[in-house]
């Protein structure tokens, strides 16, 4: 039976209690109206040369009432962390913790300008100073970049210094080829075509990890270097890392490992110590500045010895008793305006601070941990493409389990949405078919986890009892219903027009 | 420790449940080696208290913006925002969600998004906007990339009135790709000519306005002479306020409009995040880089809202896909939208034309002073002083003072023989007193 809402009980005006729906902006604004307040500007003559604009802008404008109101209830129709579990593997939504908001807000964080003069900022450069120690401690690598924006940025700064790297080597025609695993999220290949070089597929085996037979094979002078995610978006552990790495140093290339899932090793293995040659470290991702709907993110890059001296500008020195940022002539070049993310270094150190070295290790064993247990509580139900292995900080399962029921992986993360859960992520990695990648984070109480288990066994017995057509409608208790993805993308409406009449 | 919910006992339980005696067992089964047990080098935890005096004591030892008369531009702008904005872009459901992946528990952030983008369109008066790149630099290099596809052709050419900053990182990425740049010499008067170096064999002339050294610029020649030579025009901005009181970039024929947002909404957080407004024509659409999100309609007819045109990203597209972009800068694009919509356009052009009066009052009282020669005819809030001396010196002394006076153009253009330039910004915040110091503190150092 669909609990489809009968006619006669839809919503007379579009709202229903608490669940209320909000027109756009556009709808409501009106372009003069403005919830600011502002002195009258005193007299003077312009001085636009003649650029004044003419045409109205079309902006509508709302009092601070209506402001707090249209927004307040755009917020009501998200899902969050801070509401309910949200096992988005690859993604690590653990909680975000509000003295890290608070720290980053202090005037002296937030209300200084990146190009003041340095002795006036010494306080900030500190902090980069401390966060760079930490970073350094946990991955033991050599020197960092913190500058870079967000993960795949940080991914185009590790592949420019190994590119800058090997041209200096004289090598820059010869090696122009970059080892990705089919696994790998579609940044690495992306980064590596926009620098000009051809993404070849490593295969894994059938265990869901890179064998060093297989890759070796693969390796050659014309490797400028491989890009591993360890451990993979598999939540698999890549152990053949290490020698990878000392076969593809031997061919005179680089290992550069997509750090995207340091939270499941910070603490408890360090990227330096299997042979990385660079790495990018999502601030957003281990250390917990928040994801904000989507960025923005912070992706400072460690560096081995060998890469060292290619790292980007800023880079940070200690001159005497100040600290000073050398800002130009410094090895590849710029990647940003200014100095990095600041905002998510002071959340980024706020975190640490209050972990310290060892709470970042129990944080990456709960993360481990809690991945397991989810693991080993839904074997029996759901099927895992790589067998039923011991994981990192993420379990994946396929959609074989459901082969039958006329249920995909879309339906069945869908019906969780009823549930009351933000789904999985699903169809990612590639490599497994109606993938389901589940990180539950160090964040979740057992209990959370328990009842987590049981509704996707709920789900999964009423998925097995071919219930396929309710899978289908489902979510019947969201905001939305499904929403047609096809025609957005066919006849694209990216904005808002003002429809005569 | 006060973040983990999980306690000895549970994970005990947990771990007896999947089988192992302990986590070293679990993690050794999983990885094929012992986990570090060793000490890391790394302080033990810190409470509430010890962590909040600890960047405390780092924030003092900065002097902020709120402290001294403030005159700091050139990328980066001060102006007020609204404490409604700030506890809006806290609410749980915008700070704590991902990426809207899942449109039937993400329509906050979507229609967020969909509002933003027409903002953005409105604003720079093109036709559509992206959901946000990470900052104006990065959207920058971005369209010059997106030019060469369009174009296919692999040379730009670059204004010397662009944000030295964004020339250096343009320079990067065309230097890594194998691409050409050709930038023209700092141009602190904006009387260079581009049009006589616009040819057949360029994707794009990159130009702002106002630019680096606060000159406004009419980009219709430049747009014209594009066209005539299949070049497009990018135009930058890095002070999105100036949107409010000039005439926007597309009105003088810009293909792509590329700029800073941080100026509404965000604070200055010493360079990041900030937010990236990337704009175009309707027809180059799948050519564009980052997030887009489109209207559509859910199974009962609903009007909602999905990220759209998912075909050019990398997540499906991989090596062949327009950017690697992946994330948006959201929650700033947030704080953007929301400030704009507090102002509405009432708002921003009474802010943009009290931020336009300070800086002729200003300009007035600095042209009164001997040793200081201004260099612009046209600006909006931000120009460039001539100094009889140092002017990273003179701005070190003045902070001695208490005075934040500005940027160095020798802070991003050293060995350029700029030297003695000064840029000057002012905004809605600056008080009678401030301009007052500045102007006091010049006259008394030079």
């Amino acid at each position: 039976m669909l609990d489809h809402v009968h006619e006669a009980q839809r919503p007379l005006a579009g709202g229903r209690a608490l669940d209320l729906e909000e027109p756009l902006l556009f709808e409501i604004g009106r372009t003069e109206v403005s919830g600011v307040d502002l002195d009258e500007p005193a007299p003077h003559a312009s001085q636009l040369g003649g650029l004044e604009r003419k045409m109205p802008i079309g902006l509508p404008g709302l009092s601070e009432p209506e402001t707090m109101r249209h927004f307040v209830r755009l917020s009501r129709l998200n899902y969050s962390i801070d509401a309910g579990l949200y096992p988005l593997g690859s993604c690590t939504m653990k909680h975000n913790p509000r003295l890290n908001e608070k720290m980053a807000r202090l005037s002296g964080f937030a209300d200084i300008h990146p190009l003041q003069p340095q002795s006036t900022v010494q306080g900030a450069l500190e902090l980069m100073r401390q966060l760079a120690d930490w970073l350094l401690k946990l991955t033991n690598m050599e020197a960092i970049a913190l500058s870079p924006k967000a993960g795949a940025h940080g991914e185009s700064c590790g592949l420019m210094a190994i590119k800058a790297a090997i041209a200096a080597k004289g090598e820059g025609e010869t090696r122009r080829t970059v080892l990705v695993p089919q696994s790998a999220h579609g940044t690495n290949p992306a980064s590596a075509a926009l620098l000009g070089f051809t993404a070849q597929p490593v295969p894994a085996g059938p265990d869901g990890i890179l064998h060093f037979e297989d890759v070796e094979k693969l390796i050659g002078p014309h490797v400028a270097a491989i890009m591993l995610t360890n451990p993979n978006t598999c939540g698999l552990f890549e152990r053949d890392a290490g020698r990878i790495a000392e076969a593809v140093h031997a061919a005179g290339g680089y290992f550069y490992c997509d750090g995207a899932n340091f939270n499941a090793l910070a603490g408890l293995t360090r990227p330096g110590d299997f042979g990385v040659d660079a790495m990018h470290l999502n601030l957003h991702k281990t250390f917990s500045t928040p994801h904000g709907g989507g960025g923005p993110g912070a992706g400072p890059v460690v560096l081995s010895r060998r890469l060292a001296p290619f790292a980007p500008a800023p880079a940070l020195v200690q001159d005497g008793a100040n600290l000073r940022l050398v800002e130009d002539g410094q090895g590849f070049g710029r990647m940003t305006a200014f100095h990095g993310q600041m905002g998510m270094f002071v959340r980024a150190l706020a975190y640490m601070l209050a972990h310290g070295g060892d709470g970042l290790r129990q944080a990456s064993s709960d993360a481990v941990l809690s991945a397991n247990y989810l693991r080993a509580a839904l074997s029996d139900l759901m099927t895992q493409p790589f067998g039923d292995r011991a994981c990192m900080h993420e379990a994946l399962f396929d959609e074989e389990w459901l082969s039958g029921t006329g249920v995909s992986t879309l339906d069945f993360a869908k019906a969780l949405i009823d549930e009351g859960y933000h789904p999985m992520t699903i169809y990612f990695p590639l490599v497994a078919h109606g993938a389901m990648l589940i990180e539950p984070t160090e964040s979740q109480p057992k209990a959370a986890l328990d009842a987590f288990v049981a509704t996707l066994r709920r789900l999964g017995a009423r998925a097995l009892a071919k219930e396929a057509a309710a899978f289908r409608e489902a979510p019947l208790h969201a905001p939305r219903r499904r929403l047609d993805e096809t025609q957005a993308a066919r006849k694209p409406v990216l904005r808002w027009t003002h429809k005569a009449g | 420790m006060r973040y983990h919910p999980l306690t000895s006992a549970d994970r005990e339980a947990m771990l007896a449940a999947i089988g192992f005696a302990s986590f070293e067992d679990l993690f050794t089964e999983a990885t094929g080696t012992p986990p570090l047990t060793g000490d890391l080098g790394l302080p033990p935890g810190k409470s509430e208290v010890e962590v909040e005096r600890h960047l405390l004591r780092l924030a003092e030892n900065n002097l902020s913006a709120s402290r001294a008369p403030f005159f700091l531009g050139a990328g980066a702008y001060r102006h007020h925002i609204p404490a409604s904005v700030d506890h809006l872009i806290q609410r749980s459901e915008f700070l704590t969600s991902y990426t809207p992946y899942q449109p039937e528990i993400s329509q906050g952030t979507l229609q967020h998004l969909f509002e933003f983008q027409t903002q953005v369109a409105l604003l720079t008066g093109m036709e559509i906007a992206n959901a946000s790149m990470y900052d104006g630099s990065t959207a920058c290099a971005e369209a010059m990339l997106m030019a060469h596809r369009l174009t296919k052709r692999r040379k730009a050419l670059l204004s010397g009135g662009l944000h030295p900053h964004y020339a250096k990182v343009a320079g990067t990425v065309a230097r890594m790709a194998g691409d050409e740049i050709m930038l023209a010499p700092p141009d602190v008067t904006a009387s260079e000519d581009l049009i006589g170096k616009i040819d057949d064999s360029l994707s794009c002339v990159i130009v702002q306005t106002p630019d680096f050294f606060g000159n406004l610029r009419d980009l219709s020649g430049i747009a014209e002479a594009c066209r005539r030579h299949g070049a497009l025009l990018v135009a930058v901005f890095t002070e999105a306020v100036s949107l409010g009181l000039v005439t926007p970039p597309g009105e003088m024929g810009a293909d792509i409009v590329v700029g800073e947002g941080q100026s509404i909404g965000n604070a200055l957080n010493f360079g990041g995040p900030y937010v990236g407004l990337f704009a175009t024509r309707e027809k180059y659409m799948r050519q564009m880089p980052g997030r887009l999100c489109g209207e559509t309609q859910d199974l009962d007819g609903r009007r909602g809202f999905v990220l759209t045109l998912a075909t050019r990203e990398q997540h499906i597209r991989r090596d062949k896909a327009t950017s690697n972009i992946c994330t948006n800068s959201g929650l700033c694009a947030l704080a953007f939208s929301i400030h704009l919509t507090l102002l509405g356009e009432v708002g921003l052009r009474k802010l943009a034309r009290v931020n336009h009066a300070n800086a002729v009052l200003l300009k007035e009282r600095l042209a009164e002073l001997d040793g200081v020669e201004i260099l612009n005819k046209a600006f909006f809030n931000e120009f460039t002083l001539r100094l009889k001396g140092d002017a990273a010196r003179i701005v070190e002394a003045l902070a001695r003072r208490g005075v934040l006076a500005g940027v160095p153009v020798s802070r991003l253009l050293p060995g350029a023989g700029l030297d003695d330039l000064l840029l000057v910004a002012i905004t809605e915040l600056n008080t009678d007193d401030d301009r007052t110091a500045l102007v006091t503190g010049l006259k008394e150092i030079i």
